[in-house]
């Protein structure tokens, strides 16, 4: 149920991006999304590659501080409201969201929204509680395309 | 053939002898040896008998070991002065060897030895080495850097004494070191410890892990360190670590050395005499108490060197240690008074900014002080390398880090000071001394 997300430590300056991605480019590992968190001084580039193990090895034989974290994607149309109706499910509980970030799913009236959770369990559970399609990492990994 | 202490545990060794000589023997032997180099220096060193003849004194006048309070330090700059040969007593067809340190500004400074200098100088690193728990049949790969840095030749010549199997691979080259250590069955290292802590970290990149070899001593020196970065070497490694003292000034390697007990560094007082000295006045300082440590090389003869001020922050600790040697100790040297920098009036040493790093959980003794200018105020920034230990997916457990880190520096430090987290491995390594602190004030504005 739980989709594991590489973060890769980078320093904020220029040219410290192009390393980890011309190593996933150069060994065929498949980026399907990302999101990047600033601040002043250092980033942190959240991965969702195609195979995280050899992606999390890669990175750490290359000398880069890997971090690996299980993270929960939920399937949604992609229309107004799309995000709004997982929130809701979270609004009265104390489940955390600590960030989150979206890719659209190769099917063109859906999206993948993925959540890191502070408790992904008990997130998991109300997610599917309220008819959610919580999506298996295999779908995440493995582009649908139809 | 082998004698009982080349397997006998412990440290006694019977080069050891000196260290565990009776108290009042061992002043005699001092008083004897410190008149004898007081005439031979004012014989032979002019700028030593000037001084003498300014205060209105004669070799005559040291009647008793506390009568060396009464004679003039030696400082760096009187052999920066005198370059390259002006301290020299012996003329050089007496003197079997030259070494000179790299001086960081000018002129090097150029340190003589006789044969019998030689010799002394062996003993003493022998005994050092032993101290450190090493016999004949050790095999001891020395990475301290041979050439005309004291520490190569002094440890070098200080096993070969002691009967130990020398490699003298020299320093650097570390994938060559890790190799032999392996192959060789290296059962000590010398070098310096930040050097080791490289060593560590390629190993563990070659996915070679040291507890798998034979190595279980390493003599560690020329650089201060901390009891922190101790026990990270002895838990990644599974060695003993030992804390060993000298300078080149007074003979290299060999001066002072940790033993079983790892609790401060024997001085081998018959040949060299410590005093602590306030560093600001020169005074004497209280029984015990912490200040310069000042030398007096009792027995060197190209070279003689009187109340030498090493620069050396420490204090002597006169009670028996568990070892049973009577020569007295000094404490760990975490710090150097010229290693200080003073920054807006307060002065802080490299050695508390790693303490302060220390007590946060995962922070690797790889760091490096930045000292900059802004507009006419000094601001300090400690970089600290990210470790997977401390990294997080998450912005606010970094900001958290990083806060931590800034409250733990202020604490110790008493003032504000920038943290900034760095890459793994953006900190430059050193083969040699640690470069722990850049300063850039004098560029800047």
């Amino acid at each position: 149920m739980k989709i594991h997300q590489l973060s890769v430590f980078l320093e904020n300056k220029p040219g410290q991006m192009i390393g980890p991605c011309r190593l996933l480019a150069r060994e065929g590992v498949d980026i399907r999304t990302l999101s990047l968190a600033d601040t002043q001084q250092f980033g942190i580039l959240r991965l969702i590659v195609s195979d995280w193990k050899s992606g999390a090895a890669l990175l750490r034989e290359a000398g880069y501080v890997v971090n690996v974290a299980e993270v929960v994607a939920v399937e949604v149309p992609d229309r107004p409201g799309g995000l709004f109706q997982v929130l809701e499910v979270f609004e009265n509980s104390a489940v955390n969201i600590e960030y989150m970030y979206a890719f659209p799913f190769g099917r063109q009236d859906r999206a993948v929204l993925l959540f890191r959770f502070d408790q992904p369990d008990a997130a998991i559970t109300l997610l599917q509680a309220a008819g959610m399609n919580v999506v298996e990492d295999v779908e995440v990994y493995n582009r649908i395309e139809t | 053939m082998n004698e009982f202490w080349d397997t006998a545990p412990g440290c006694f060794h019977p080069a050891s002898a000196p260290d565990y000589l009776p108290l009042p023997q061992m002043r005699e032997l001092q008083l004897r040896r410190l008149q004898a180099v007081v005439r031979r220096a004012y014989d032979k060193v002019q700028l030593f008998r000037s001084r003498l003849e300014e205060r209105g004194l004669r070799p005559e006048c040291v009647r008793s070991l506390d009568d060396i309070v009464h004679l003039p330090f030696t400082v760096k700059t009187d052999l920066r002065d005198t370059y390259p040969f002006g301290l020299f007593a012996s003329p050089m067809q007496e003197i079997v060897r030259l070494h000179a340190s790299s001086g960081t500004t000018g002129k090097p400074i150029v340190v003589a030895y006789t044969k019998d200098d030689v010799e002394v100088w062996t003993s003493v690193m022998g005994r050092t080495l032993a101290a450190c728990g090493l016999h004949k049949g050790d095999v001891i790969q020395n990475a301290y850097g041979y050439g005309l840095f004291t520490g190569g030749l002094g440890a070098h010549y200080g096993a070969e004494g002691l009967g130990a199997t020398v490699i003298p691979i020299s320093g650097g080259n570390t994938d060559r070191q890790i190799m032999v250590m392996r192959d060789f069955k290296v059962t000590a290292i010398c070098c310096t410890p930040s050097y080791f802590i490289h060593l560590l970290d390629r190993a563990s990149d070659l996915g070679v892990d040291i507890r798998d070899l034979s190595l279980k001593i390493g003599v560690f020196g020329a650089e201060p360190w901390t009891e922190s970065m101790r026990r990270h070497i002895q838990a990644v490694s599974g060695i003993k670590a030992y804390d060993i003292y000298g300078l080149s000034e007074i003979i290299g390697p060999g001066v002072a050395s940790e033993c079983c007990c790892q609790n401060g560094l024997h001085v081998f007082e018959d040949h060299f005499f410590p005093e602590i000295v306030d560093p600001a006045t020169g005074e004497p300082a209280p029984e015990g108490a912490e200040g310069e440590l000042v030398l007096t090389a009792l027995t060197k003869y190209a070279m003689p060197m009187i109340r030498y001020r090493t620069r050396d922050i420490t204090a002597l600790e006169t009670e028996a240690c568990g070892c049973g040697r009577t020569v007295r100790r000094i404490r760990r040297i975490g710090r150097r008074s010229d290693d200080m920098f003073i920054i807006r009036g307060i002065n802080v040493f490299p050695s508390q900014i790693e303490t302060a790093l220390l007590t946060i959980e995962g922070t690797l003794p790889h760091y490096q002080i930045i000292l900059t200018r802004h507009k006419g105020l000094d601001e300090l920034e400690v970089q600290v390398e990210v470790t997977p230990e401390v990294f997080s997916d998450k912005v606010g457990s970094l900001e958290d880090l990083n806060a931590r880190l800034m409250r733990a520096l202020e604490q110790t430090l008493g003032l504000r000071a920038m943290v900034r987290l760095v890459g793994p491995r953006s900190i430059p390594r050193s083969e040699g001394k640690a470069r722990r602190v850049i300063d850039r004030r004098n560029m800047q504005d």
